[in-house]
């Protein structure tokens, strides 16, 4: 029951009349949060990709004349707020415009996030079922496991920005350079508590009756993984992606503040937000739209992941 | 399981020096100098004799074998001579911190309390939050209350600390008043009064941490509740005629803890690895706090001790983990 | 904390009784209660001799004190020696190879044992003991011998005439540390005393009752303070950690704390601060020069290591003085202070920028000139091309590499200025890194501000005391940092000029003090508006925050800021 499940990634076979796929997006449509999630989602990665075709304005320009520039929608409120219809949420303390701002700090945030929690997922999937599967790779994987979960991050980073920062910067450029390197960093720093949680769940189903009747048949490693294992230890597999998206949009900011992301000329969500902190009575507005777009991003990953797993649940689909 | 427990521990004697020889590898290679934090108006000549008042002028291949030598033998004799009154240690040099000159183990023991009342604390209140809100989530799915408690928690997620905490701050301290914004780590709780300044100066930081506490246990947990609850074995048990709460309290509970059992295990260490950007806004001072300092400031002793410390726990609560699973689930066999 | 206060003062209020004391300077010692200060840097130990930060230097100097400090003018008073020993009264011989100081009579240290000469001769060889690493060593320098002629006086003989002779136990960076309890502390016996180097016994007003290190200290007032009816605070929580916001925070909107020290804040956020009404911000100006130094040697990664960075390849286009002068100019700095210093800035174009008897006339820079720096470029040949970027004929693009430590007022400055440089046709790309790795001296490391691998470096740096001879003295020939020096030097544009060498060497001969003056002058304008080797940005001064309540507060830049604690008092409503 579980097999018919997931047929792996077959291609969509269109004079199939009823392909499973379609199967699981129907349920998937019918998950209203899911649904919700996905288009919001859509819009922001648009907004991101695209609004700068539309909204075409330098965000690392420098306007001090034109500076603390309130959202338009000020005017609601008061009418005397320092409002410009040429920057309707704003612009900083150095007269960078906020919506500029938004947009490019919104394709590095999701690019980070998105990049690095593939990465993290990948690869804490893949060490988690080796190391539950092949009892032999157990002991080893665990112990590096517990090796990259002692090691400091900071020194670590710093390491990596000594060793690869200039090769990359020759190689791709200083802003695709310090892009790598921070996905990387971050991809290889958070994917231990994935691999244990895997292995974890791993371990226990390689137990159960089901996995015991495929192996007696002579289901070979390859097959039982791909067929049986893992669309068993999806959830958690979901919710940490869905965590580590967050994480690695936080982490990214984090790193910028210590002087190991990207240049200061460069924004992200996360460094919007780092830096309007201490201007937050203030200027809410600066908190509040960088902060939104972090958190809805989440919450809309989150709910992709809830009915996702529902729709590849058979048991639910069935219903 | 008792074989297994003596093997994995002994295993983890190399495992962790290696651990520590990879950490010290890494501190070395590390750019970044204890002299960074001087002024520029000290000359260079005389850095470079103050780093060799640091041993510092010594190659790694010297300073490693050292470092074992004070944390291995040098300081467990100098406890036993400050229990026992003996003399093991006399003349030794201890571990001694780059920045303050002063014993690093003295240094850690002044944090550990600080430490432990909040982010400990912190971590048992968003465990104890969150396995419910797990439970009652994934049983009632798509409730009210489970999209209130999904909400809730993924923006508690990710809303990073810096920002949570100062709003937290400038509601509660400069708007309301109520609370004090700086924690103040000399206060000592002997009277129902102190007792009361010491809540009121823990309500913010714990509050802060445990949200995302909460948030990442009680996902985990609706996760693989969900899971378990729509397994053959949940409707054998109802069809049994079992009631609902041994059905799910006892069955699917215990079942779904495997994922659960390893994430709180992982976040043990962290309570001792501190958390750095809260205790920096709350001023907490404690071991996250001393951890950056060290970091930024480059006390190789004190970030060797205190990561080195904190492996020894990872490794520890890993295998206690693992344990667990033998626990959770009897199939689950390491012989 | 406020009931605490309250309660202390109740105390001292029934104790002391005469309620004409109750708003007075004078009084009891003791007599306001207890004061809480915040430093955003934790301090790691009170003995300044083993580490050289601020910090901790500040923290010292509520506790041990030297014989003389500057004063928030920047003249120096005595502080433990009766008189500040000069020429005139005698005190410098005409030879100026000796000093000879004169203890107070009657001081006694926190402990009631009596100050002697014998304490001062111990702490110059605490500090230049054989590998003990002291962090003052500097200020010992050229002292051949230092002997004590009775009990109360002390004499300090030169190797050789020293014509500004104040540097030994004067200012916060020398204190005099008690001989008894720092005996067995000598050289690599130093981190062993951590009780003496975390309770120092001194002669300053305080004494230290509890300290955690990096974290709180905890002092009482010193019973056997020199002055009576000093200070008058009978405790002091000195507390570390946190971030200058925070620490503005709860001075000015909490009312928490009543002084919080160096608040490095952008203008607009201490403004904001400022509306909670509890307290106001102080600031003060030393000799602290925010500045760009230009890199005259080329650190184009396509040479081999060794060689990049070094006076073996000059810089492709900034050892054009026109060029230098043209980024100078095209930088508006009144609106870097207006976005990143407020009150803690002012702009300057002197590495010099005080004593005001040494400080140039020198205003050229302060207005912004595009036109003036455009005109400079095509005058040295760049031309702009097709994006815009100036080129010469060579080929060689005005692109610049612009590095600077991690800290968001520096990064605003940074964009600031890349958006000027765009205006005249030159590229910029911006790096930070982290204060740590630029500040350190690690030879491993590329990113340290010594090997200087960019084009163009930001950052402050100051003298201490009043007298210039080894800031100036830096753009020494030979003194650039290289492979063969392990990348250490001062000379971090590797500047070379025979004629400033002979400016260095002549002002290190020269005792009057108006001749010494003009040759500072001189060698400040040679760096600054004559070649623009160094192009300073902004003089920065300390800015502190006191609560409304907190009186007698003077801001100092030249010495400890904690310098007059012992004339601290509350002002009470």
């Amino acid at each position: 029951m579980t097999d018919t499940a997931t047929q792996e990634l077959a291609p969509l076979k269109v004079e199939k009349p009823r392909n499973q796929w379609l199967d699981v997006w129907d349920q998937f449509k019918s998950h209203k949060g899911a649904m919700a999630g996905l288009i919001f989602l859509i819009f922001i990665t648009l907004f991101c990709a695209f609004g700068p075709l539309l909204w075409n304005v330098d965000p690392g320009k420098l306007d001090v004349r034109n500076k603390d520039v309130r959202p338009i929608y000020m005017l609601l409120f008061d009418g005397e707020a320092k409002v410009n219809w040429a920057n309707p949420m704003g612009t900083d303390n150095l007269g960078r415009d906020i919506m500029a701002n938004i947009m490019q700090g919104g394709r590095i945030s999701l690019a980070v996030g998105w990049t690095a929690m593939i990465l993290a997922v990948l690869l804490g999937t893949l060490i988690g079922v080796l190391a539950g599967y092949f009892r032999r790779l157990d002991g080893l994987l665990m112990r590096f496991t517990d090796l990259v979960l002692s090691l400091p991050l900071l020194p670590l980073l710093l390491v990596m920005m000594l060793l690869f920062r200039d090769p990359l910067r020759a190689t791709f450029g200083p802003e695709n350079g310090i892009f790598i390197l921070i996905v990387v960093g971050i991809g290889i720093t958070s994917w231990m508590q994935t691999a244990r949680i895997v292995r974890g769940d791993v371990m226990a189903l390689k137990e159960r009756e089901f996995v015991l009747a495929a192996r007696s048949i002579g289901t070979p490693p390859r097959r039982m993984i791909t067929r049986h294992i893992l669309p068993n230890v999806m959830s958690p597999i979901m919710v940490s992606a869905t965590l580590g998206l967050a994480t690695a949009i936080i982490t990214e900011s984090a790193l910028s503040f210590l002087g190991l992301g990207f240049p200061s000329d460069f924004p992200t969500w996360g460094k919007i937000l780092f830096d309007s902190v201490d201007r937050m009575t203030a200027f809410p507005e600066r908190v509040i739209w960088p902060g939104l777009a972090i958190s809805l991003t989440v919450l809309a990953v989150n709910y992709i992941g809830d009915g996702l797993r529902d729709a590849l649940d058979p048991r639910i689909r069935g219903l | 399981m008792l074989t297994y427990t003596i093997r994995r521990l002994l295993l983890s004697i190399p495992t962790l020096i290696f651990i520590a020889f990879v950490i010290f590898m890494l501190l070395e290679l590390a750019p970044g100098d204890p002299m960074a934090q001087m002024p520029l108006t000290i000359p260079p000549e005389v850095k470079e004799r103050m780093r060799a008042a640091l041993g510092l002028d010594q190659p790694w291949w010297v300073r490693f074998p050292l470092w074992l030598n004070q944390f291995f033998i040098v300081e467990p004799q100098y406890w036993i001579d400050s229990t026992f009154g003996t003399s093991f240690a006399e003349g030794k040099q201890r571990l001694i911190s780059f920045q303050s000159r002063s014993p690093v183990f003295d240094t850690i023991g002044q944090r550990l309390p600080q430490t432990l009342w909040v982010v400990g604390m912190s971590y048992v209140v968003g465990v104890l939050i969150a396995l419910p809100i797990g439970i009652i989530s994934a049983y009632k799915q798509y409730s009210v209350f489970d999209q209130a408690g999904t909400f809730v928690s993924m923006i508690g997620f990710s809303v990073p600390p810096f920002f949570s905490g100062v709003l937290l701050i400038v509601i509660f301290s400069v708007q309301l008043g109520w609370l004090p914004s700086i924690y103040d780590t000399t206060l000592v709780v002997n009277s129902w009064d102190t007792f009361m300044t010491q809540l009121r100066q823990m309500i913010m930081p714990v509050m802060v941490l445990a949200l995302q506490t909460t948030a990442q246990v009680s996902r985990y947990m609706r996760a693989s509740m969900l899971d378990n609850l729509s397994q053959d074995y949940v409707r054998t048990a109802r069809a049994k005629g079992m009631s609902e709460s041994v059905v799910v309290l006892k069955h699917v509970l215990r079942n779904s803890m495997i994922p659960v059992v390893t994430v709180i295990a992982l976040g043990i260490p962290s309570i001792f690895g501190g958390a750095i950007i809260t205790e920096q806004i709350f001023k907490v001072n404690g071991l996250g706090q001393l951890l950056i300092l060290a970091l930024q400031g480059n006390d190789i002793p004190m970030v060797m001790t205190i990561t080195f410390l904190l492996a020894v726990l990872i490794v520890m609560m890993n295998l206690i983990a693992d344990i667990l699973y033998g626990i959770l689930d009897p199939r689950i066999r390491y012989d | 904390m406020k009931l605490k206060t309250a309660l202390m003062g109740a105390v001292a209020g029934m104790i002391l009784a005469p309620m004409a004391y109750a708003d007075g300077h004078v009084g009891e010692r003791g007599r306001d209660g207890n004061v809480n200060i915040i430093y955003w840097q934790a301090v790691s130990t009170m003995n300044p001799y083993l580490s050289g930060g601020t910090k901790e230097i500040e923290a010292a100097s509520l506790v041990i004190e030297p014989l003389a400090r500057y004063d928030a003018g920047g003249t120096l008073v005595p502080f433990l020696a009766t008189e500040v020993p000069t020429i005139a009264n005698g005190g410098v011989s005409e030879d100026l190879t000796t000093i000879t100081w004169q203890l107070k009579p009657d001081l006694l240290w926190s402990d009631g044992t009596a100050v002697t000469a014998a304490d001062v001769i111990f702490t110059w060889q605490y500090c230049t003991a054989e590998g003990g690493g002291c962090a003052q060593a500097a200020k010992f320098e050229g002292v051949e011998s230092v002997e004590a002629l009775d009990d109360l006086t002390i004499k300090i003989t030169f190797e050789g005439p020293k014509p500004y002779p104040y540097n030994a136990f004067v200012g916060g960076q020398s204190p005099i540390i008690q001989a008894a309890q720092f005996a067995d502390c000598l050289g690599p016996k130093a981190p062993e005393c951590t009780d003496a180097n975390f309770n120092p016994i001194g002669t300053g007003p305080f004494t230290v009752t509890n300290f955690l290190t990096n974290d709180v200290i905890s002092l009482a007032a010193n019973e056997n303070y020199r002055e009576p009816g000093k200070p008058a605070f009978a405790t002091v929580n000195f507390k570390g950690g946190g971030d200058a916001a925070s620490a503005g925070r709860s001075v000015l909107e909490t009312g928490e704390f009543d002084y919080a020290w160096n608040l490095q804040l952008a203008p607009d956020v201490i403004s904001a601060m400022m509306a909670g009404g509890q307290g106001e911000v102080l600031s003060a100006f030393g000799t602290n020069i925010e500045r760009l130094e230009m890199n005259l040697t080329d650190p184009s990664p396509s040479l081999p290591e060794g060689e990049r960075a070094t006076v073996m390849h000059p810089h492709p286009f900034l050892t054009d003085g026109r060029v230098r002068k043209a980024l100078s100019i095209a930088i508006d700095r009144q609106i870097l202070v207006d976005v990143g210093y407020g009150p803690a800035g002012q702009p300057n174009c002197n590495l010099v920028p005080a004593p005001a008897l040494y400080a140039s006339d020198n205003t050229e820079c302060l207005t912004q000139n595009i036109p003036g720096a455009i005109a400079l470029l095509e005058e040295a040949g760049f031309m702009p091309g097709p994006d815009g970027i100036r080129v010469n004929a060579d080929g060689v693009r005005l692109s610049v590499l612009f590095q600077t430590s991690t800290n968001a007022v520096r990064q605003d400055v940074q964009a600031l200025i890349k958006a000027d440089w765009e205006q005249i046709g030159v590229e910029t790309e911006l790096r930070n890194i982290d204060a740590g790795v630029f500040f350190g001296g690690d030879p491993g490391s590329p990113d340290t501000f010594q090997r200087f691998y960019a084009d163009v470096e930001m950052y402050t740096n100051n003298f201490e005391g009043n007298d210039p001879q080894a800031y100036l003295a830096a753009y020494k020939c030979g003194n650039e940092p290289r492979p063969e020096s392990q990348w250490q030097g001062e000379n971090i544009n590797r500047v070379c000029d025979a004629g400033y060498d002979a400016m260095i060497a002549e002002y290190a001969a020269t005792s009057d003090p108006a001749a010494r003056a003009a040759l500072a002058i001189k060698m400040n304008d040679f760096l600054t508006k004559d070649n623009n080797i160094i192009v300073p940005l902004i003089y920065r001064g300390r800015v502190s925050a006191r609560s409304n309540t907190l009186g007698g507060v003077e801001l100092n830049s030249w010495d400890s800021e904690l310098w007059n604690i012992a004339d601290w008092y509350r002002i009470s409503n």
